[in-house]
């Protein structure tokens, strides 16, 4: 009887192990399809696909991709600054002027072909949203009352943009580089357009574009999905649709790519790389990228703020420690503000890490006599805790007591921009590919008031305050003759190296893990010099 | 057993436990107790997690004895060994012993249930005693007060308090503390309801005793057993509710060896070094069982009626 | 005996109150329930309003990013209403609530309620399924722990059980994604279906499930049903133990009450007196521990859809936490708190109503 209660009770057990194995039987899936590029990426740093508002990594790719600029980089060599929907430029002689020749033939993705007033309107139209990337137009003296005088079409495919600041056409054109130089298709964005606001709310999540891909789909914290463009300027695209995966975890990006589920591993970690060595199917490239790690010390704290005391946070990081360890093939020692590789960069490791002198130092400047600890603030990613935990270990060897507080970006800034943090390890990324973009942001404090809010610059978030350097800023912002420019951007580094507030410390390098199958995937230096329309498996 | 199955031994303290006419209330208590450490102790289940509870406890007060260090200081070199006889657990990512870590993490893990239990068993007495005694508007308004804070999932209101609150451990405990008290009202509010027009209550009242002292001498000492008993059941779930909000990076900061906070970091390693997550998991798997276990030790001893 | 409630209130129901004898009894329930309602609602909003605005993490930010100028910043400030009094832009949001309009995300641009509807049914289909398995494991083991007691399979039930009450769920997820799809390659990774089967199916329930058998699509069905295997097992390791303990707890209940004795003594076979007396009401409780069980699930889905990679509820609320979008974390909040609440709820009517004894 008690044999019958069991086996009554038993069958439905049976029955449910039974349909789990049947349904693992039918499951294995192998590979990407052959005309798909599937990245496994965490997307969740995306909020607009708008090229005038687009300020995140992973929404600045996808522009790049769908976008073309008025001047670019190509993938087939990443350090020449060409003519993008721009043929050719030329420029005035009182510099002042630069007039932009648009290339014949190129089509937006709707049909329409691209013309000078698309050109025009997209400049405009970043200018007049006053979106956060407007800053790097509106520096040129532009502004929504002036703007349509200073950058208009003067022929079917002639546009004359005219500089109203002092600023070189040099940085001009780098400018015409970055996201904001995307040309939209006018008539498209306009026909979408609600109450006057440019397309501003469709612009969001679709593309008027005519890059080499288009957008389908974005649906948020799970993929982006892109379109080859077949009336593309530089030809179609092998890959008919490219989808970026939205992955969030590290290791389940490895498991996908090691099973062939997707063909590329944006986000793995430098032992993740290493787990991967002996795989044949899976290759990893390295490709220097412009993003710097660097810790920031409020200038305005008793402390932190010594000169003294900044020099032994120079000499007190473990620089070779970290690198060779858990930053080991993916972050390199670089002490300057403007990364090495690109243009005015100054290279070389000025400060080693030096415990006894950065004891000493940090004596002088009135360390380790009690009070609160220090509060280091960083982000909750990998490899900042880390980096963190090793910058406290440091911190307690010169007698100073810290503790850690990690948060997600969005807490991290506010008290960042507010004046109101102590120690940030944080990461910086240029605008665009021009020295005065790094600049602007680490030298640069023409107003170091608190009431001043000049919240986008790290320099006046911690009262980097120093007038000589500001001048020497805008200095070389206006030069120019090429060569002396470059000297005059060596110079600025090397003083705001050993007077600033920042401690510069690494610069990223990109492992990226493909399979061995995908070729021709392009990385530049900047985020987002990304491109996809080379690839084929 | 009763005394009667017990071969006689006069011995003083046994006897004086075991009569059968205690001759003071101090007596009278300690017999009880003594009968329910006999019936406690004679389920094995329960001893089990006694034992468990015990030992994360003797092994949190001899940590600074039995580990090298306090599992904090970084060790680059040294990091990600798998399991040895020098390290026991292996070393995590930045070089540090995993087993000083959990040692030290079962301090953590001591300290956020200390803290959350002297929290919220007072809340919960006094606001289920006042609203199950004094009854009318008293009672419904507290009671929707309760719940409202019952209506949430747990981990999701924790989750929004300690967002709102910032990051740390002592915000997490606040935040678990402030979703886990509403249970406790019910359970007193209850107990009162069934005790207040008792006898021996109403004696009190007619004797003109004090609301506030009826409350909390006679009223609070006949709910306790049953807070108790829901508290070291809740346990378990307060570990793993901290150990969540550690996962998610909201709990413990580092260097703290909080064990999710441990579990979160491991997982990027997972793949290759598989033991800097497993073991801190293990390690919550048995203290969480461990209070399981106490409590329903606890359960079946003070409270019997409510099902095996 | 008295047959304690087994809801996770542990109250022993209502006071009792003196009915006025011109409304009648009925009316009053209604009228009770809905001010209950009202006042959780209420609650609900003004704790999560408050969370909203207390959290450090700043809304404003989250749209404009770190490098925005004060002037951008001002601009999008004024913009989101956050320069009104607090009980002003509460007001306003309740009363856009009402309305159906829960806000905008700033996470995706969209409206939170269109986010939400996109969200739940990949947490619904976890949750049900749970359950399920919960139900179909738990409840025979339950009954053979009961009809066995103090033997080896009581032991082993109540094992089992304790291990499901006190694993970390997302510990758990993380070991079986090492175990099953890493290691042995038995099941598919984190994540709902694969990527070129998206967009495929039709958008009809939302649930793959039910979308592709409605279409035919039995590739898309399979691959689908692969997907959930291992989080909805790993979630229902918590059901399970639950829904096992109560089991067990109900029947020996019933077993050690008289009319089975009579029963017994009757000579009815003993299949007959388990299944056919004790059982059936033992199946009445088991409807509120349903209930119960599957509004708890709500919770642990929030760790499991994080390491699933699982589009859901769970996941939405969090990443909304993380990216202080304060209109995405209430409405989450808000519809997840009103479902525990309507579950719970409902569980108790049902409750009250099949069982005479517990009516007040």
């Amino acid at each position: 009887m008690k044999q019958q209660t069991r086996s009554f009770a038993i069958r439905p057990l049976l029955a449910g192990v039974a349909t789990v194995a049947m349904i693992a039987a039918g499951s294995a899936i192998a590979g990407t399809p052959k005309d798909m590029l599937v990245h496994a990426k965490d997307i969740s740093d995306t909020i607009t696909l708008d090229p005038a508002e687009v300020f995140e990594f992973t929404g600045g790719e996808v522009v790049a991709n769908v976008y073309d600029r008025v001047m670019m980089f190509e993938p087939e060599d990443l350090s020449k600054l060409v003519g993008g929907v721009a043929e050719s430029f030329s420029v005035s002689d009182d510099g002042k002027t630069v007039t932009l020749k648009i290339r014949a033939g190129q089509k937006f993705h709707s049909g329409n072909p691209v013309t000078a007033n698309d050109v025009a309107y997209s400049l405009q139209r970043v200018i007049k949203l006053k979106k956060t990337p407007s800053f790097i137009f509106t520096q040129f003296g532009w502004d929504k009352d002036n703007v349509d005088g200073l950058i208009k079409a003067t022929g079917p495919d002639t546009v004359a943009v005219t500089i109203n600041s002092a600023f070189s056409p040099g940085l001009l054109l780098n400018a015409l580089s970055a996201g904001v130089g995307s040309v939209v298709d006018m008539q498209t964005v306009e026909a979408n357009a609600k109450d006057g606001d440019m397309g501003y709310a469709w612009m969001k999540n679709h593309s008027a574009a005519s890059g080499a891909y288009s957008v389908k789909t974005w649906k948020a914290n799970e993929l982006i999905m892109m379109e080859a463009h077949q009336a593309y300027r530089h030809g179609t695209p092998k890959m008919k649709r490219v989808v970026l995966r939205h992955v969030a975890e590290p290791s389940a990006q490895r498991l996908l790519l090691e099973k062939g589920d997707v063909d590329l591993a944006r986000d793995l970690t430098p032992d993740q790389i290493k787990g991967l060595a002996g795989n044949k199917d899976i290759v990893v490239d390295d490709y220097p990228k412009a993003a710097l790690i660097y810790l920031a010390a409020n200038g305005t704290h008793p402390l932190l703020g010594k000169p003294d005391m900044l020099n032994a946070l120079r000499y007190m990081v473990d620089y070779k420690g970290m690198e060779s360890s858990f930053l080991a093939g993916q972050y390199k020692v670089h002490q300057s503000f403007w990364p090495s590789g690109l243009w005015g960069s100054l290279d070389g490791q000025a400060y080693k890490t030096d415990m006894a002198k950065a004891k000493m130092l940090a004596e002088q400047a009135g360390a380790g006599k009690g009070g609160d600890p220090i509060v280091i603030d960083t982000l909750t990613n990998p490899p900042y805790p880390d980096i963190a935990q090793s910058i406290q270990q440091s911190l307690s060897e010169l007698g100073v007591k810290s503790e850690i507080i990690l948060s997600e970006g969005k807490t991290l800034w506010p008290k960042y921009r507010a004046r109101k943090h102590q120690l940030i390890v944080a990461q910086w990324s240029p605008d665009y590919v021009d020295p005065h973009s790094n600049a602007d942001a680490f030298a640069h404090n023409p107003d170091n008031r608190l009431e001043a809010k000049l919240t986008g610059k790290p320099a006046w978030r911690t009262a980097y305050d120093d007038k000589e350097v500001t001048a020497m800023t805008e200095a070389a912002a206006a030069e120019l003759d090429l060569v002396k420019r470059k000297q005059m951007y060596l110079d600025l580094q090397k003083k705001v190296q050993s007077s600033s507030n920042f401690v510069m410390m690494f610069q990223n390098k990109e492992q990226l893990a493909r399979r061995a199958n995908v070729k021709g995937y392009v990385s530049g230096a900047n985020f987002d010099l990304v491109f996809y329309r080379n690839v084929t498996k | 057993m009763t005394s009667a199955n017990r071969p006689e031994k006069s011995t003083g303290l046994r006897a004086w436990l075991l009569s059968e006419t205690p001759e003071s209330i101090w007596q009278a208590r300690c017999q009880r107790f003594y009968l329910a450490w006999l019936s406690f102790s004679s389920n094995p289940i329960a001893m089990i997690g006694l034992v468990i509870i015990l030992t994360l406890l003797i092994l949190a007060i001899l940590a600074p004895v039995i580990t090298s260090g306090d599992g904090t200081s970084l060790n680059l070199p040294n990091r990600l060994m798998p399991p040895s006889a020098e390290h026991w657990f292996g070393t995590d990512e930045l070089g540090r012993d995993i087993f000083d870590r959990i040692i030290w993490g079962s301090r953590i893990t001591l300290y956020i249930v200390g803290l959350v239990g002297i929290t919220v068993v007072p809340i919960g007495l006094l606001i289920g005693t006042v609203a199950g005694y004094l009854g009318g508007w008293v009672d419904t308004v507290l009671m929707r007060f309760t719940d409202i804070f019952l209506a949430f999932p747990r981990l999701i209101l924790a989750l929004a308090f300690v967002s709102a609150l910032g990051p740390g451990l002592e915000n997490a405990v606040l935040a678990i503390a402030l979703t886990t008290w509403s249970p406790f009202a019910r359970i007193a509010r209850a107990e009162t309801l069934t005790i207040r027009n008792s006898e021996h209550i109403l004696a009190a009242r007619v004797q003109a005793a004090s609301t506030s002292r009826i409350l909390l001498y006679h009223i609070v000492p006949l709910c306790i057993s049953s807070v108790i008993v829901r508290l070291t059941l809740d346990m378990a779930g307060i570990i793993l509710i901290a150990a969540g909000l550690g996962f998610l990076g909201l709990g413990a900061q580092p260097p703290l060896p909080e064990w999710g906070a441990m579990i979160s970091t491991g997982r990027q390693y997972m793949l290759d070094q598989w033991w800097v997550a497993a073991l801190p998991g293990i390690a919550i798997l048995t203290v969480s069982m461990g209070f399981n276990l106490l409590g329903d030790g606890l359960r079946d001893v003070l409270d019997p009626k409510s099902g095996k | 005996m008295v047959t304690t409630k087994t809801t996770k209130n542990g109250g022993t129901g209502e006071n009792p109150s003196p009915s006025s004898p011109t409304i009648p009894p009925v009316v009053k329930k209604l009228a009770n329930f809905f001010f209950t309602v009202t006042l959780t609602f209420i609650g609900l909003t003004a704790i999560t309003f408050i969370i909203g605005r207390v959290m450090p993490a700043d809304p404003v930010l989250a749209i404009v990013g770190d490098r925005a100028s004060q002037e951008t910043y001002d601009l999008v400030y004024h913009k989101l209403g956050l320069d009104k009094p607090l009980i002003q832009q509460y007001l306003l949001y309740l009363w856009q609530i009402l309305q159906g309009d829960l806000g905008k995300s700033i996470m995706t641009s969209r409206d939170v309620l269109d986010d939400l509807i996109r969200f739940f049914p990949a947490t619904l289909e976890l949750a049900p399924i749970a359950t399920i398995i919960g139900l179909f494991l738990g409840v025979p083991m339950g009954v053979l722990a009961a009809v066995n007691q103090g033997r080896w399979i009581d032991h082993v039930v109540r094992i089992v059980g304790l291990f499901g009450y006190s694993v970390p769920i997302f510990w758990l997820g993380l070991m079986a994604l090492l175990v099953f799809y890493a290691r042995l390659e038995w099941l598919p990774g984190p994540g709902r279906i694969e990527v070129f089967y998206d967009g495929i199916v039709e958008h009809r329930t939302g649930i793959i499930l039910i979308d592709s058998a409605m279409q035919g699509e039995w590739d898309i069905f399979r691959n689908a049903a692969a997907h959930l295997v291992l989080p909805s097992a790993v979630l229902a390791t918590y059901a399970l133990a639950y829904i096992a303990r109560m089991t067990r707890s109900f029947m020996l209940d019933q077993l050690n009450q008289e009319f089975v004795l009579t029963a017994r003594v009757k000579g009815l076979s003993e299949l007959s007196v388990i299944w056919r007396h004790a059982f059936k009401n033992v199946l009445v409780q088991l409807i509120t521990i349903i209930g119960l069980t599957y509004a708890s699930l709500l919770e642990g889905s929030v760790l499991t859809e994080t390491i699933f990679a699982w589009p859901g509820i769970g996941q939405y609320i969090t990443q909304s936490l993380f990216n202080a979008d304060m209109n995405a974390v209430i409405g989450g909040t808000v519809v997840v708190g009103i479902g525990f609440v309507g579950i719970n709820m409902l569980s108790d009517m049902l409750y009250r109503f099949v069982d005479p004894r517990a009516r007040v």
